[in-house]
């Protein structure tokens, strides 16, 4: 079994949130190239070019990518083969998360909800918001995502009907796409939740959102939407930074769950172009970084 | 599709020279503002010290780091990272921040609304798009936080920024009702119909 030093889960909780801001994960400067290729209007290929430099110029000069440091996430895994205390597991994160702002001089964007003040410590009140789930694996993982609010002021749920069918999905879809314009921060992931819940359709468009590029739904229908949906989504011109362009989404990515006869819920979440993520992995071999 | 360089402050001929598509360096002063400064200032009745006439403001709000005064860090605060924030947020108070502090230009991410084009061809102005998401290269357009006022909002204080080759930045939105982001959202709307065909919704 291995057991979890939680003065180590406390130092990767704050490594993670730096590395996250600063780090592009390979699948989304991969996803940059691709469009870059593709791209056939003027303006947005210079619009692509500077996201480019940006991403050279953040790591040449050890600089955030950019100035949102969002709503910190952290996505914690657990094996079946480790021993953790969850509520000391849960306190070294958020610990974590306030070392990272204090000591490397982060913005703190986080605010009370009503009186708006602000801790200047990236936490407060359920925040960071924390997920857990568990695996058969011999490891844990904390995933560590800072969501910029840009895209996340741009989620949407629709309690559609049955008698609508996969039309009120896809047509949902295009107009959150068509509405949100250039307020995410495009290209981005578009995050598609289909079933469940109310709120696990939200918490599913989100995780679609945070998915790395290349990897697809596990659900055959999921994984034929996200296809169908991707190409649609990048003919309405949109483009990068909403101002016009064939590199609207670098993928539309759906996850999908269960849901009741009655219902027929959707959920829209977006991922802006700085995709960032970044993943630290405690195993027998001790802790490693990545994405 | 001209260029232009400009040295803030600027005047209305000045910013109402500036035509969608064309594209803007600016030198020397900026200052950054967002959602907190906008809503003290316009809906809870405080004033600011700086004079804004003629200005630029950019959508911001950064990351700094408090060091002492000194020439270099004039404020007390080392700019860390400086980006830009979603326009859209801050329509509304577009009109007042031109007619009584006589603002001139606005630099953004995203795009502004039809009440912020009005104000522009009213009063002459004009919308900057700067590239969202890119703060590390738009940190090295900042020379230094020269002062700061409305300071316990921060980070969402009212920033005075020394710039040197602050772009170029593509004017998006101009005096004349030109924007190109709605030309871009009604050519986007005219392909709803065919797209949703290819996904073989029914209509």
């Amino acid at each position: 079994m291995l057991q979890i030093d939680l003065a180590q889960v406390e130092t990767a909780a704050k490594e993670l949130y730096v590395r996250a801001l600063k780090q592009l994960p390979p699948d989304i400067k991969a996803g940059f190239a691709r469009l870059s290729e593709t791209e056939t209007n003027a303006t947005a290929q210079r619009v692509l070019g500077t996201m480019l430099t940006n991403i050279a110029v953040a790591e040449r000069t050890d600089n955030l990518l950019c100035q949102d440091t969002g709503i910190p996430i952290y996505n914690v895994t657990i094996g079946s083969g480790v021993i953790v205390d969850g509520a000391r597991l849960k306190a070294a994160i958020r610990r974590g998360c306030e070392r990272a702002t204090r000591e490397h001089s982060l913005r703190s964007s986080i605010v009370h909800p009503i009186t708006r003040v602000n801790e200047h410590s990236s936490c407060g009140r359920e925040v960071p918001v924390m997920h857990f789930d568990f695996d058969a694996s011999e490891q844990m993982s904390i995933e560590m995502i800072p969501k910029g609010s840009g895209s996340e002021n741009n989620s949407f749920l629709k309690m559609a009907i049955p008698a609508d069918g996969v039309d009120a999905i896809k047509t949902f879809v295009i107009d959150c796409v068509l509405n949100a314009g250039g307020k995410t921060c495009p290209p981005t992931i578009v995050g598609v939740g289909i079933g469940g819940t109310s709120d696990l359709c939200m918490h599913l468009a989100k995780r679609a959102a945070g998915r790395p590029l290349g990897t697809r739904c596990t659900d055959p229908g999921g994984a034929a939407l996200e296809g169908e949906l991707s190409n649609a989504v990048n003919s309405l011109g949109v483009g990068p930074q909403g101002l016009g362009g064939d590199s609207t989404a670098f993928a539309v990515h759906v996850e999908l769950a269960a849901t009741h006869i009655t219902m027929n819920p959707v959920a829209v979440n977006m991922q802006c172009h700085s995709a960032r993520r970044a993943r630290a992995t405690f195993s027998e071999r001790g802790i490693e970084y990545g994405f | 599709m001209a260029h232009h360089e400009l040295v803030t402050p600027v005047t209305e001929q000045q910013a109402r020279a500036l035509r969608i598509n064309d594209t803007v360096t600016l030198q020397r002063t900026l200052f950054g503002i967002r959602d907190a400064t906008l809503i003290h200032l316009f809906d809870r009745g405080r004033t600011t010290r700086f004079g804004l006439n003629g200005h630029a403001v950019i959508h911001t709000a950064p990351n700094v780091k408090a060091v002492p005064r000194s020439i270099e860090h004039p404020a007390g605060y080392a700019p860390l990272c400086v980006g830009t924030t979603t326009s859209a947020r801050m329509e509304r108070f577009t009109h007042a921040l031109m007619s009584e502090y006589g603002v001139r230009i606005i630099i953004g991410k995203g795009g502004m609304g039809k009440q912020t084009l009005a104000a522009f061809s009213e009063l002459g102005g004009a919308y900057l798009a700067v590239v969202g998401g890119a703060a590390a290269l738009e940190t090295t357009w900042i020379e230094r936080i020269e002062d700061v006022d409305m300071d316990d909002l921060n980070p969402e204080s009212l920033w005075r920024f020394a710039i040197r080759d602050f772009g170029p930045l593509l004017v998006a939105m101009d005096s004349y009702g030109g924007s190109l982001y709605d030309a871009v959202a009604d050519a986007a709307q005219a392909r709803r119909a065919d797209v949703l065909r290819s996904l073989g919704v029914r209509t």
